[in-house]
């Protein structure tokens, strides 16, 4: 079981958080055309990098907070954590 | 009963209590502290199972959680327990324990005909036998195989034992309790750490219980005694027995199998059977310590064949002879303690040692004492089925390829001791790779992957004072590195037999003209010729080595036989055994109960259940409860002997007649606030919301950003800057972080917070044409005439003295009210609504009645909305905007969403108006046309028209819009029923909303 920083709670297991995915994809804007290529891959399509990954989790079960984490895939390493509007290195 | 091969002046077990069992249905005794396989040593049984393949008979071959043999069914408290280790369960009064993978009986195994077949039961014999044809794996092969595969039965009733959770943070935990594992825990809570200490068995102390050492002027066993009893006085220390730490997880997260009551006749009150404990460590020091290695000879598997170190063990810890003629057959010292511990009992051993002129502190004693020794020599066979009677042993020469002088010797039990592999298991499923040690010819850790560090022996230090050196220091480094305390304590003198050269030989050629079964791995019978048989049809990875042959893939996971396995195959591959590599440990080290993963969360408890304020009231007026989502909410409420059919009939009926009233509580409650809120709600559901006016209510759907409808639901405009929102009762924890997604990640420039009010509001909805008389009695002073209370609008009003929120909002189609109090209010709003509501025939009424009411109104809910459904589908195009964007829109444009017969939500009613649809039922133009039938769709609910008094179903079916008037079939191959149906408007009563708006 992962053992994940919140920024804003400390050290938390894993168990209290749920997986939100990729971090990296921006939603386009609202209002504005788009294709329907460039919609789906917003929608469908994510990369399953092995490795280095920037992802959401939601501290569902504490401070109800989205938060960054980038962990590597493979060896579950946490590199870093980030609050939701924390720029990201 | 006498013990014949009990010792009078040695062990552990309290000779005061004696304790009987059966096994196999006999009575035999042993002493508190015996195990099984002592007790049954003790008495001269040594044949406790048949093995696994061909059935051969099976004793005892270790005295530990390596053991590969002895593997019984148990019997407690009327429970079954299977896949016990007779060498680790301890006895109590009245344990009842069989042999398990024999018939009819362990003595006669008809079986044992596969011991004769061996031939034709080579590696990979599944594989090549259970192919063609392949109408055969049903009826024939599989209940084959499923007949003679597996070890034991599990029970079938219901567990009734309790097994618990327990989470724990340390500094230091320690796995093992032998020397290293007891230095490291004195040394590190001595300087301040936070530890816990694990002992898989009942006794502390390891090896030192059994081995010939002095430390500090002391012997072993005292000096264990002493350590532990100092570590269980503190109190930054946990020191725990019967406890393993079966698996290394990621973020040095270790869990640990307690045995608290599995040695007691009946667990005891307010104890669980057994405790899981899932341990967050600062570092771990794995001090598992080592497992001996066997010797590989001709019928190695036969009964009294076992390792050394587990003979000596029965003797020092349980008093008792593991034989009374015994060979001892070794490539190192270890034997010789063995032969040693025998000689003082009154044995006289033989010692045949495969090295050529060895010399020692300890052979030197052997000689002393008188012990006849032969270098140079082997095991060429064992002789004897149930038991060893004698074996032939034989010179062997220089180059360890040529035997002599064979000869048969008389012996009842042969004592191996191949040296010692460490048990690596926890460092490797940490991630740790290990590394060949050509000096110990095992693998070894190698660099820290997670916070761990081994020590001892399982990091193949040998001798006792390289182990406890390395271990204090150790203590203390791991302890000055979390507290930065320097208390160092002081490490003892150690004085010991040195001994640590081996032979690098382990496995005896066969002897001209002889087939002898050479077994690696005992439990799954995997034998020499099986591995060299893979390698002959090339397999070469070790991986698919071990998985063709089964090597290791037994539940003791190869503690015994997988370097055995690797030396073999980088033999004949003439490879070095690195290069072969080692498979992958993976957890559990050792089997665990299910029971024990599972714990307290079963049954109910597998999941929270709420209750709404009113659930006393519902019990109290015979609801029958359904489960939804984790709610319990009333399906109905009973009268008399009606059934469900019947009371929802009348329940559904009242409210269209006069008034009903129903709980609901459990809907999904969000506080939306802030000056955004607006602008927020606009882009979250389809339909528009800027210009919703205070005190009014608006229904709303929301999408996942795939188009897909993910919930509905009203939501009221209380005042400028707040809404309150609700969604279904299973979405709502779903919506909430949907919502906080968007707020957070999305758009973090709108002002807007969200919080789930679910548990702070309790409801009940009021409906039916009486209504609105029964409001005006519940709040005299509101006005909530047609006009001061218009459909969809919202007021606060006085019931009784509480602050209540009306709501105009129906679900059911009639003229109905929401009313909300604050939940610790419920049950009084609730009696309140039932005691003014007599006069108009109030009833109340559960969700069976709910849904009729709605499915023939042609309101969608879960059903509908499944996770497949656009708007368009469930009728609810009318909600989408074509001005503004919101979440999903840009999905709706997508191809498959447009297309002219794109499904939608339409009713069904039977031709002949009884014949009720079952739900799921699909909808076919010919019942009659060749499969697969094409479907048109599916019935997604169905009920009871209590408006038209026959069957009405709600079906979601390919261009819906002009089906309207079809004659068609619903089927359902399930229920075997084909009804003629007719499709009509989803909308059955009151498609103009009259009624909602009277």
């Amino acid at each position: 079981m992962l053992y994940i920083f919140c920024p804003h709670c400390g050290l938390r297991s894993q168990n209290e958080f749920a997986y939100g995915g990729d971090a990296t994809v921006k939603r386009p804007e609202l209002n504005k055309e788009i294709s329907d290529k460039d919609w789906d891959n917003f929608v469908y399509l994510r990369k399953s990098p092995r490795g280095k990954h920037l992802e959401l989790w939601h501290h569902i079960s504490g401070c109800r907070q989205w938060i960054k984490v980038e962990r590597d895939t493979s060896t579950h390493e946490i590199f870093k954590t980030y609050k939701a509007d924390e720029l990201t290195e | 009963m006498s013990q014949d091969f009990r010792l009078n002046n040695i062990g552990m077990v309290n000779r005061n209590k004696k304790i009987s069992f059966t096994f196999n249905g006999k009575k035999y005794f042993g002493y508190e502290g015996d195990t099984i396989a002592s007790a049954l040593i003790a008495n001269g049984v040594h044949l406790v199972g048949r093995s696994f393949k061909y059935h051969r008979p099976r004793g005892f071959f270790g005295v530990g959680v390596d053991e590969p043999y002895a593997i019984l069914q148990l019997e407690r408290n009327n429970e079954r327990d299977p896949n016990i280790r007779a060498t680790e369960q301890e006895i109590f009064e009245g344990l009842e324990v069989k042999s398990v993978n024999c018939w009819p009986s362990v003595n006669f195994d008809i079986g044992a005909i596969n011991n004769f077949l061996k031939m034709f039961f080579p590696a990979g014999f599944y594989y090549k036998t259970f192919m063609w044809p392949p109408s055969f794996w049903y009826k024939i092969y599989e209940p084959f195989i499923r007949m003679a595969a597996g070890f034991g039965e599990a029970s079938i009733k219901h567990d009734k034992e309790r097994y618990e959770h327990k989470y724990e943070y340390c500094d230091l935990l320690i796995t093992g309790s032998g020397p290293s594992g007891l230095a490291s825990a004195y040394a590190a809570a001595k300087n301040g750490a936070r530890v816990i200490l694990a002992e898989d068995k009942p006794r502390y102390g390891g090896s030192l219980l059994t081995s010939d050492v002095n430390i500090g002027n002391q012997t072993g066993t005292e000096w264990s005694e002493k350590i532990i009893t100092e570590l269980k006085s503190m109190s930054n220390v946990i020191v725990k027995n019967r406890s393993q730490v079966f698996g290394y997880y990621d973020h040095n997260m270790l869990v640990m199998s307690e045995r608290i009551s599995d040695h007691l006749p009946k667990t005891q009150k307010y104890l669980p059977k057994q405790r899981l404990w899932y341990i967050r460590a600062k570092e771990v020091l794995i001090s598992s310590g080592s497992i001996e290695r066997p010797l590989v000879f001709g019928n190695n598997d036969t009964p009294g064949v076992m390792l050394s170190s587990a003979a000596k063990e029965y003797m020092k810890v349980y008093g008792v002879l593991v034989g009374k003629k015994p060979l001892i057959f070794t490539n190192n010292d270890s034997g010789y303690e063995t032969a040693i511990e025998f000689k003082k009992n009154g044995v006289n051993p033989l010692i045949l040692d495969t090295r050529k002129e060895p010399s020692s502190d300890i052979i030197t004693e052997a000689k002393n004492l008188g012990i006849e020794i032969k270098f140079s020599y082997v095991v060429v066979a064992a002789k004897g089925y149930k038991k060893v009677k004698s074996a032939d042993i034989a010179k062997i020469s220089d180059n360890k390829k040529d035997l002599s002088n064979i000869e048969n010797i008389k012996c009842d039990c042969i004592c191996v001791s191949g040296f010692w592999t460490p048990s690596i298991h926890l460092a490797s499923q940490s991630g740790n790779k290990s590394e060949f040690n050509e000096k110990i010819d095992a693998f070894i850790p190698k660099k820290s992957k997670q916070k761990e560090n081994t020590i001892g022996s399982a990091n193949g230090k040998f001798t006792l004072e390289e182990t406890i050196n390395e271990a204090f220091d150790k203590g203390y480094e791991v302890s000055n590195k979390i507290t930065e305390n320097n208390n160092k304590v002081s490490i003892p003198t150690v004085v010991e037999k040195k001994s640590t050269e081996h032979d690098k030989f382990w496995c005896v050629p066969l002897p001209k003209g002889k087939s002898y079964k050479r077994f690696l791995d005992f439990q799954n019978d995997v034998a020499v010729t099986d591995i060299e048989l893979a390698l002959r049809e090339g397999f070469r990875s070790i991986e698919h080595v071990k998985r063709y042959t089964t090597l290791g893939m037994a539940t003791d996971q190869g503690k015994t036989s997988n370097l055995n396995g690797l030396q073999l195959v980088s033999d004949i591959e003439n490879k070095v055994v690195p290069q072969v590599g080692h498979t992958t440990f993976r957890p559990p080290y050792t089997p665990v109960s299910i029971g024990a993963i599972v714990g307290r969360e079963v049954g109910k408890h597998s999941k929270p259940t709420r209750k709404s304020p009113m659930h006393e009231w519902h019990e109290k007026n015979n609801a029958v409860f359904v489960d939804a989502g984790v709610w319990l909410r009333p399906r109905y409420y009973k009268q008399g002997n009606e059934t469900l059919f019947e009371a929802s009939k009348r329940e559904a009926k009242n409210v269209r007649k006069n008034v009903g009233v129903c709980d609901v509580t459990t809907l999904g409650k969000i506080d939306v606030k802030g000056p955004d809120a607006a602008e927020f709600l606009n882009r979250v559901y389809t339909n528009a919301w800027l210009k919703l006016p205070v005190g009014k209510a608006r229904y709303g759907v929301m999408l996942r950003e795939d188009g897909i409808v993910m919930d509905d639901g009203t939501t009221t405009r209380i005042s400028e800057n707040h809404y309150h929102m609700t969604t279904t009762t299973a979405q709502a924890a779903n919506v909430l972080s949907h919502l906080e997604y968007y707020l957070q990640l999305v758009w973090p420039e709108l002002n807007v917070n969200v919080v789930s009010t679910t548990e702070q509001w309790a409801g009940a909805a009021i409906a039916g044409p009486n209504s609105r008389a029964l409001l005006m009695k519940l709040f005299p002073n509101t006005d909530v005439s047609n006009e001061g209370l218009p459909f969809m609008g919202y007021k606060e009003a006085d019931l009784f003295g509480i602050p209540a929120k009306i709501y105009r909002i129906s679900f059911s189609g009639e003229l109905a009210y929401e009313v909300n109090v604050e939940s610790d209010y419920g049950n009084f709003m609730w009696e309140k609504i039932i005691e003014v509501g007599k006069e108009f025939q109030i009833q109340p009424y559960g969700t069976e009645a709910l849904s009729t009411l709605r499915i023939e109104m042609g309101h969608v809910a879960g059903s509908e909305l499944d996770g497949r459904t656009i708007p368009h589908d469930a009728s609810l195009e009318g909600l989408v905007s074509k001005k503004k964007d919101f979440i999903g829109k840009r999905s709706l444009s997508r191809s498959a969403f447009t297309k002219p017969d794109r499904e939608k939500i339409v009713g069904v009613v039977p031709l002949d108006k009884t014949t009720s649809i079952p739900e799921g039922s699909y909808i076919v133009k010919d019942p009659k046309a060749k499969l697969p039938n094409p479907k048109l769709g599916h019935v997604s609910a169905s009920c009871w028209s209590v408006e038209y008094d026959n069957p009405f179903s709600l079906a979601i079916i390919k261009d819906g819009k002009n089906m309207i008037g079809q004659k068609l079939f619903a089927m359902s191959p399930l229920k075997n029923k084909t009804i003629p149906v007719e499709i009509v408007s989803s909308h059955y009563v009151d498609p103009e909303g009259k009624r909602v708006r009277a």
